[in-house]
């Protein structure tokens, strides 16, 4: 009878959860990139590194409870045991030994896997900009002069150099299949390098709350062959749409659930501009020295990085 | 527990509150610096954000800040000789003391406030820029504890007036020395990181 | 005149309508109760007044139930938007709604029901526990509570007064500035936070100085229940964490009432200050929250296993080391912000240490119980929940300490599920698992057992249906907080699992509330005439249950680390003193209410801007403590005549068993 009391219910638990999964897809755990593949070994293998600690933690929980439960007159009774110099060396030790291996394994893996880090490939990188608005994704292709909103499209086995900042609330750059994600914050940049293996279309999401309009602000992250990119870029070189500092104004303003839009670059530096105007009141800054002050505050911006978390 | 005794809240001895209060007060004064810690650090990251305002070095006006230091140092020194005439219980002494005290700090933040509104009247509030937005609440928050501490010694000088040098107002005034000691330490950390280095 | 208080402020959607009519219903209904047998001077002589800190734990935890269902009702809102919001539906409320619901839900369940919870189980067994009647200063403790109340009721204030906060529990800037948020619902954040904040800093000092100073004579260090130890180290890790969180509430309060830039995208603000200086206080908070439930864990194990607690000096040491530790990893809650590997693994590994004295926790209970009589009362089933949920939400916890994996999991489901396994598994249980063990304590009748397991299971349950989805979905891909998303994502029948779960959770409270009512209409049937149901181990038992006002007749001299039960086992026959002494408790004062009326004045003037009534309340405000402070605190005197007649009664009734 008591079995039931407990089986029923896990049967209901595993039976609503296989049928809530049908066609489910693990975008973490199928990686399409060379980062998310990497986080995904990363994440097994701690994974089964806590089950030495955890399996036998949940085996003796069962048994202990079961043997000295206490209707069990026959097991052994002893009341003023209080300590084991040996069991007590032990389960401090084995944990720490585990969490040493993990501690290398943490630190190798955080500079290997460091967002700011370059990645290697046959192919030149591309760099894109990328600046998260209330509520829509702006990329910008400042060596290809072109942009586009809530897409962002780019050749496979291609490094791919992100750019990201926001004129907005604070946000995170998310794209699950490719890799993890970094915050996207006003009046910085922070870097992220990731490269796609396999073409498709994968779903990039928004992953910091910013506002009402939030849910709405995904965006599809394109990994194709380089024809087709070639052929992406020559679409959007002839947009009708071309994107300044007048356009961007109008584009800026808050709207949510934003349709994908292509555009010529007319501004190659409006990425600059848009990260400068949060660190210099609008007067001082002339379009000609932007570069120079930029190139400061690019070393203010990491110094205000490190400062507080240090 | 095979042995019991009688003592209960009843049995409490001055002492022993007065080792409580004490060692409250102490966990206190340890709470309020974690505070001013955290404004310090903010401070510290946001002192080079001026926005294209000016910066520490144009605004802070240094002989003025000393006089302030002088007043407050000499004010935590009659709140020490407070403390030493206190235990010889020598209420019209006290009194002076106090007084002195008091009339030191009533001029340190008449010092402060002037500072303040000068900053303000040339255009410079907390409203310009993050630096200013950090000075003023660290500076400001110092000077909100003086002023507290100020009220304090008028209700506390008015008990010693009228009630006499009680247990419960020698204890009262002991706190107030050591709050006063406390603002102090306080007050040369702003001293030498916001204005020294400010104007280096 | 009324500052931004317009009548705007109080129109509101239908189902906010009807929850506000319902809340008025209720209270209205409460006092025409309370009126009709003629309670309310009873209530405010006997309760609201009061000093003793079983009435103020009792009064804690009154409040914290308040605001539990509140929390749920958010929780039914949220799943319910969750399950229903998807492809062309968008579900039963906004997108504005629906961030203030979830605004809502973690302020309530993090700082009015953990913390009230909390602080309520504090109240009540500190003093006993180390054999004192009362906590170090009565009246500061009374000031503690009301400004808890104070802060619980602006939260539920803006419920039918204006909004709430739709930028997060921890209300991250810039979104939380006004430029990204121009509505008061920030402002009622922060300044309930602000005003509760305070109160529990007060406390954390208030049971510093209790536990250093007013422990019974022969309770050395080593000899305090091991529950002391870990409220040691949780108001150690208030009196340094809250003061962060005062300041940098301060800090966001300038900038959005006088216009400062500490936090603001513009002139040189810097957000990422905020984050660091939230989390500095937020993950210690965390450890505030789960330390005692360790501490209530020990005890329960050991008296329901009969046998001393395994290893309590390793114990202690894991105490300290979390206690320490505590503070060296806020970091790894925005690794994602771009810190640089190096500073990211160092707290990635700091992090990931304090799985060290965790893990040893659960081996030295898991050995408490070895070579034990383990009973498997209600609070022990918590505990075994408790391990099981604990572990797995850690596993969660280790993973997402290593930086390159927390970038795929940081604001997705799976980090919603972990730190929901911690704070429902680690917190909620071991105040579920304590208030069982206590309620005998303070009542006399232990809580109805069957009802009790069934709440247990069906909690167990709905647990694991309400947060294996969530897991499940954010390794899908799955951010946090939202209101829609598109039906191609495949993510709707993982919501609906998780909505069941939660309805699964919310009959579990129904059957714990059921459990309480039943309890006390059939309590002649459980009475613990004795004072003690369950074979207890420490001093809080020695006494009879409920215990007198005066709590102990005498203090009692301490001999050993679990005191009453090796009196009980040396079967020394209970002296009865020669004679009994007065005792001193302090007196009744609404002093505490009217301090706390006033601060709370004050923040519903900031946050509606009523200029004029900031500096009448703050007059308010320093003239009553001024009256207060001035006056010696006031005692009542319970004669020798009075303890003895009362101890005679009791002593009767225990020889009756």
């Amino acid at each position: 009878m008591k079995i039931f009391i407990i089986a029923i219910p896990l049967l209901v638990v595993g039976g609503l959860l296989a049928y809530a999964l049908q066609g489910a897809h693990f975008a973490i755990l199928d990686p399409k990139g060379i980062i998310a593949d990497k986080e995904r070994g990363l994440l097994i293998f701690t994974t089964l590194l806590s089950l030495v600690v955890v399996v036998p933690v949940f085996v003796m929980l069962f048994v202990i409870v079961w043997r000295y439960r206490a209707t069990n007159t026959k097991a052994i009774y002893s009341p003023e045991w209080d300590g084991s110099r040996f069991f007590e060396t032990l389960w401090w030790g084995i944990p720490c030994l585990i969490i040493l291996v993990l501690a290398i394994v943490t630190w190798t893996s955080s500079h290997q896997l460091d967002p700011t880090r370059s990645l290697t490939s046959t192919h030149p990188p591309l760099k894109i900009q990328v600046v998260a608005l209330q509520w829509k994704w702006l990329f910008l292709y400042p060596d290809q002069q072109v942009a586009s909103v809530n897409t962002v499209e780019f050749p496979i086995n291609t490094p791919i150099e992100f750019d990201i900042t926001a004129d907005a609330p604070m946000n995170s750059f998310w794209i699950p299949s490719l890799g993890g994600q970094i915050y996207a914050m006003p009046g910085m940049t922070t870097k992220l390098h990731l490269m796609a293996d396999t073409s498709g279309t994968y779903a990039g999401s928004s992953a910091n709350l910013s506002g009402t309009g939030f849910s709405g602000m995904r965006f599809s992250a394109i990994a194709t062959s380089a024809s087709d990119y070639a052929n992406w870029l020559i679409r959007a070189h002839s947009s009708s749409q071309v994107l300044t500092s007048s356009s961007y104004t109008a584009l800026a303003v808050p709207s949510a659930d934003v349709a994908v839009r292509l555009y010529r670059l007319g501004e190659p530096t409006l990425y600059d501009t848009i990260v400068m105007k949060y660190m210099m009141p609008s007067t001082a800054t002339s379009s000609t020295d932007t570069k120079a002050v930029n190139s400061d505050m690019d070393m203010d911006t990491n110094m205000n990085m490190n400062m507080p978390g240090m | 527990m095979s042995e019991r005794v009688n003592a209960g809240l009843h049995g409490e001895s001055a002492m022993q509150k007065q080792a409580k209060v004490l060692l409250g007060f102490w966990i206190y004064l340890m709470t309020d610096l974690v505070l001013f810690a955290s404004l310090f650090a903010t401070y510290a990251v946001l002192r080079s954000n001026t926005f294209g305002g000016p910066g520490g070095g144009q605004l802070f006006n240094l002989p003025l800040v000393l006089v302030e230091t002088i007043l407050l140092l000499t004010s935590s020194f009659t709140a020490g000789l407070l403390t030493i005439v206190l235990s010889r219980g020598n209420r019209r002494l006290v009194m002076v003391f106090l007084a002195l005290t008091f009339v030191l700090g009533v001029g340190f933040l008449v010092i402060e406030l002037t500072e303040f509104s000068h900053l303000i009247q040339d255009g410079n509030s907390w409203q310009r820029s993050g630096f200013l937005s950090a000075f003023f609440t660290l500076v400001g928050m110092h000077g909100l504890h003086i002023a507290v501490g100020l009220l304090w010694m008028l209700v506390v000088g008015y008990q010693v007036l009228y009630r006499g040098l009680t247990t419960a107002v020698t204890r009262r005034l002991r706190l107030i020395s050591l709050f006063w000691h406390f603002l102090d330490i306080v007050w040369i950390f702003i001293f030498s990181i916001v204005y020294m280095i400010g104007v280096l | 005149m009324f500052g931004k208080l317009t009548i705007s402020a109080f129109v509101h959607d239908p189902i906010t309508n009807v929850a506000i009519l319902g809340t008025i219903i209720i209270g209205i209904v409460g006092i025409i109760l309370l009126i009709r047998f003629k309670k309310l001077s009873w209530l405010w002589k006997n309760w609201l007044t009061s000093l003793d800190p079983k009435k103020i734990g009792v009064m804690y935890i009154a409040i914290a139930t308040f605001m539990l269902l509140r929390g749920l009702a958010d929780v039914l809102l949220i799943r319910t938007q969750q399950a229903l919001s998807s492809g062309a539906s968008h579900g039963i409320i906004n997108a504005d709604t629906f961030q203030q619901v979830f605004s809502a839900h973690g302020t309530m369940m993090i700082f009015f029901v953990a913390m009230g919870f909390l602080f309520g189980i504090l109240n009540l067994i500190v003093p006993p526990q180390i054999g004192s009647r009362d906590v170090a200063f009565p009246f500061l403790n009374s000031v503690s509570f009301w400004l808890f109340a104070g802060g619980a009721l602006l939260v539920n204030l803006s419920l039918a007064v204006g909004e709430f906060s739709a930028a997060g529990w921890l209300a991250y800037p810039p979104l939380s500035e006004l430029s990204y948020s121009p509505g008061v619902g920030v402002d009622y954040w922060i300044w309930s936070l602000q005003i509760a904040g305070v109160g529990s800093l007060l406390s954390g000092i208030n049971f510093l100085v209790t536990i250093i100073k007013l422990r019974a004579p022969g309770m050395t260090p080593m000899k305090m229940p091991i529950f002391i130890w870990s409220v040691l180290g949780s108001m150690s890790l208030v009196v340094f964490a809250f003061p962060i969180l005062t300041a940098t509430l301060s800090m966001l309060a300038l900038d959005r009432t006088l216009g400062m830039h500490f936090f603001t995208a513009e002139a040189g603000g810097n957000a990422m200050m905020y984050v660091n200086l939230i989390w500095a206080w937020g993950h210690p908070e965390v450890y505030i929250l789960i330390l005692p439930a360790f501490g209530i864990f020990s005890e329960i194990v050991s008296v329901f296993s009969g046998k001393r607690l395994f290893g309590y000096k390793s114990m202690v040491w894991a105490l300290g080391a979390i206690t320490f530790l505590s503070f060296t990893v806020w970091l790894h809650h925005f690794f994602t912000m771009g810190a640089g590997a190096d500073v990211n693994s160092f707290f990635g590994i700091m992090t990931m240490i304090i799985a060290i004295p965790t893990g040893v926790k659960i081996f030295n209970w898991l050995f408490t119980m070895y070579r034990g009589r383990v009973r498997l009362t209600t609070p022990m089933l918590w505990f075994l929940g408790f391990v099981v949920t604990f572990t797995l939400g850690g596993v969660a916890g280790v993973l997402m300490s290593v930086p390159a994996i927390d970038y795929q999991v940081h604001n997705s489901l799976f980090l919603v599920a972990h730190f929901h396994t911690m704070i429902i598994g680690g917190v909620l249980f071991g105040i579920f698992a304590g208030f069982t063990y206590w309620f005998p304590k303070f009542t006399g009748f232990t809580l109805n057992e069957r009802i009790g397991r069934w709440a247990f299971w069906v909690w167990l349950f709905g647990f694991l249906l309400a947060f294996i989805p969530l897991y499940i979905l954010g390794l899908m891909g799955a951010t946090r907080r939202l209101d829609h998303y598109d039906a191609s994502l495949g993510w709707q029948g993982l919501f609906i699992v998780a909505g069941i779960g939660a309805t699964l959770i919310c009959i579990g409270v129904a059957l714990q509330i059921l459990q309480v009512i039943v309890s006390i209409v059939q309590r002649k049937q459980h009475l613990v005439l004795d004072g003690d149901p369950w074979n207890g181990r420490t001093l809080e038992w020695s006494t009879v249950s409920p215990p007198p006002s005066y709590t102990f007749a005498v203090i009692p001299i301490v001999t050993d680390r679990d005191d009453f039960w090796v009196s009980k086992h040396q079967s020394i026959p209970d002296q009865v003193p020669r004679h009994y002494r007065a005792i001193a408790v302090p007196k009744n004062t609404s002093a505490g209410i009217v301090i706390a009326g006033f601060a709370t004045l004050i923040g519903f003037a900031v946050i509606w801007q009523i200029i004029w009534l900031i500096p009448v309340a703050l007059l308010g405000l320093i003239i009553s403590c001024i009256i207060r402070l001035s006056h010696d605190a006031e005692e009542e005197i319970i004669s020798a005549v009075d303890v003895e007649r009362q101890e005679l009664t009791a002593r009767r009734q225990r020889d009756l068993v």
